[in-house]
């Protein structure tokens, strides 16, 4: 019992991780039309900007930061030296470019600050767990994960569906050329749009950096998960990336924890310790496959797309 | 993909005719006549890397097909290598060598995993498509990771090469050399004659018109999944081949960064032309032999080539040359 409430919570931890990645993501593609595969690495650099202020400033506050403010400029230089030549271009190109940008950033981290993987303290304030209940802790910096995960939702929900930006971000999702039209300056919202999403990959960079090794390469498997979520939830949604987050972090953690269980109830033991991780690893891919199979745009598509 | 405009191509495919025709068979002899060159230098490397140039062009060649003429951007196509490989390295860890069988099972198992695949890929269209490739190719690289028996994630050695009724043609290098650039030969020759047949001209007519070919009573589905069945089985072919030529097999093979790759190799020759792919993977594959020669972080220079390439050679190699080719005449 007590396992399945701290699976629960870890796939919550997940799915908020995966969400403040794929809300960047869905955003800049809802809004510009754009594949951003580099979208990934952003998350990474900010992990290794964490370690690097922490190392100079000593302070996981001025870490947290600094990091924040040299993502959101390194989001937007790259927006302004190479993303903004590829809005009018079609998706391969995009796919091509960003993939190229994939490539300079995991080998430059390597370059800068070396292969071997390097961690950051947890905050001295949110270390150690927490009794949840009778045989039950927690860590509490993964509940600090989870409540701040669920605050930017709050915040992006508020900012979306309530504020003028909102509207004229909800606007470009739905007819890009008519915003433009009507007088909006339609390369500024890009940018404040862009900017906005990459300071949240670098958030969640940043804050998963005390429980994970940060690595090169680490955007790359979290960047393919935000794309299915984005995928399933419909593509420029943030109701629909917040949904999906959660359900393929859930989907994902409980399957890799109970998949052989759960299979031992219908086969021998020995088959189901083999398939039982396959499956696992499977599930999400699965899932994404299924939806689009009925839902061909999502779960929660955007119109006029 | 934008669609151009219908009489453009007309004309440009009329001035160009003669390299159209000309290049391959340069390309080709190329090939041919490359191991005599090679024996000059370390030619076991030399051939080696040739070899596996034109494995990649295979594969290459079947993606240019969707992508180029279809407009059907798969981001999952290195998945079919893998299962063509690992069609090979399984049959091989039971003892079945022999590639009357082992060439068969990677062709059918690659045609029939693009066959299905596809046919819930194709209800989706544009970026929801490249996702749903890219979820499949996933899916089958952590299958391939998860298959314990056959060495999981740290893949499978190939402890012979495939035979032929007891002879074994791979086992001489510049023999399997010859094998591959005539398979290669043989799957130009293929996608050329696809392109052209009635079939190829409505599965072009869809990439222009989706609707219009529809209406006209085409079933529009049916023709694009054929042509993702070939692909997937060109696929395969390069799989076989590639588990052959390294005698290794690996989950790595079916990674998204390899699909990325493909992707790159047909965009750097430049789409819709069949040769540019093979161009496009020689050009991709000796860049990366070169640059990683010279230092250990050629990444950081590959990564911002693309980029440019992106930015400033539209039509790829193909597309650079013809620019230079019309500013020359003026």
């Amino acid at each position: 019992m007590s396992l399945l409430v701290v699976q629960i919570l870890n796939g919550l931890q997940l799915g908020v991780l995966l969400f403040l990645i794929a809300a960047g993501l869905t955003l800049v593609f809802g809004v510009m039309n754009f594949i951003n595969l580099a979208h990934g690495v952003q998350y990474m650099l900010g992990a290794y900007l964490a370690v690097m202020f922490y190392a100079i400033t000593g302070s996981s506050f001025l870490a947290l930061v600094f990091a924040l403010l040299a993502s959101l400029a390194f989001g937007l230089f790259l927006e302004f030296v190479v993303f903004r030549h590829l809005y009018e271009r079609d998706h391969l190109d995009q796919v091509i470019a960003t993939f190229g940008i994939i490539l300079f950033l995991n080998q430059a981290v390597k370059y800068v600050w070396g292969a071997a993987p390097l961690s950051l303290p947890i905050p001295e304030f949110f270390s150690g767990s927490v009794v949840l209940m009778q045989g039950l802790t927690y860590p509490i910096w993964r509940l600090v994960i989870i409540a701040s995960g669920l605050a930017v939702a709050l915040l992006l929900y508020v900012l979306v569906s309530r504020t003028r930006l909102g509207m004229l971000v909800r606007a470009g999702a739905n007819n890009a050329p008519m915003v433009s039209a009507l007088g909006v300056d339609i390369r500024r919202l890009f940018m404040v749009v862009f900017g906005f999403g990459t300071m949240l990959a670098g958030f969640a960079g940043i804050m998963i950096a005390p429980i994970l090794s940060v690595e090169p390469g680490m955007g790359d498997t979290i960047l393919i998960l935000a794309f299915v979520v984005i995928v399933i939830g419909g593509i420029g949604s943030i109701r629909g990336a917040f949904v999906a987050a959660l359900l393929i972090g859930l989907a994902d953690t409980l399957g890799r924890s109970f998949s052989v269980d759960i299979l031992r109830l219908v086969m021998a033991p020995s088959p189901a310790r083999t398939v039982g991780p396959a499956i696992a690893s499977m599930l999400i891919y699965l899932m994404m496959a299924l939806v689009l199979y009925f839902r061909p745009t999502g779960l929660f598509p955007t119109k006029g797309r | 993909m934008t669609a151009p405009s219908a009489p453009a191509p007309a004309l440009r495919y009329r001035a160009s005719m003669p390299v159209r025709e000309l290049l391959p068979i340069a390309i080709f002899l190329g090939f041919a006549l490359f191991p005599l060159a090679a024996a000059f230098g370390a030619e076991t490397y030399l051939l080696d890397l040739f070899m596996r140039v034109m494995i990649f062009a295979i594969a290459a060649l079947g993606l240019d097909l969707l992508v180029g003429y279809g407009a059907l951007v798969s981001f999952g196509h290195a998945a079919f290598i893998g299962i063509g490989a690992y069609a090979v390295g399984i049959l091989a860890a039971h003892g079945i060598a022999d590639m009357s069988i082992s060439l068969p099972v990677a062709l059918i198992a690659a045609t029939l995993f693009a066959y299905l695949t596809g046919a819930i890929c194709l209800r989706t269209s544009g970026v929801y498509f490249i996702m749903i490739t890219l979820a499949f190719g996933q899916m089958a690289y952590f299958f391939a990771s998860s298959l314990a028996p056959y060495g999981g994630d740290d893949g499978l050695t190939l402890h012979a090469r495939s035979t032929l009724f007891g002879l074994s043609p791979f086992k001489h290098e510049r023999l399997f050399y010859y094998i591959v650039l005539a398979c290669l030969i043989g799957c130009y020759c293929l996608c050329r004659a696809l392109v052209v047949s009635r079939f190829g001209r409505v599965f072009r007519g869809i990439r222009e018109n989706a609707t219009r070919m529809a209406t006209l009573g085409f079933e529009i589905r049916r023709y694009q999944l054929a042509a993702y069945a070939i692909s997937g089985a060109l696929g395969g072919l390069a799989g076989f081949l590639l588990a052959n030529a390294t005698d290794f097999v690996s989950p790595a093979y079916m990674s998204w960064q390899r699909s990325g790759e493909l992707i790159i190799m047909i965009i750097l020759g430049g789409l819709g032309t069949l040769h540019g792919a093979i161009i496009g993977a020689l050009a991709y594959m000796l860049l990366g032999e070169w640059l990683s020669g010279l230092t250990e972080n050629w990444h950081m220079i590959f990564g911002p080539l693309l980029v440019l390439i992106v930015l400033l050679a539209r039509g790829g190699l193909l597309g650079l040359a013809a620019q230079l080719r019309s500013r020359i005449r003026g």
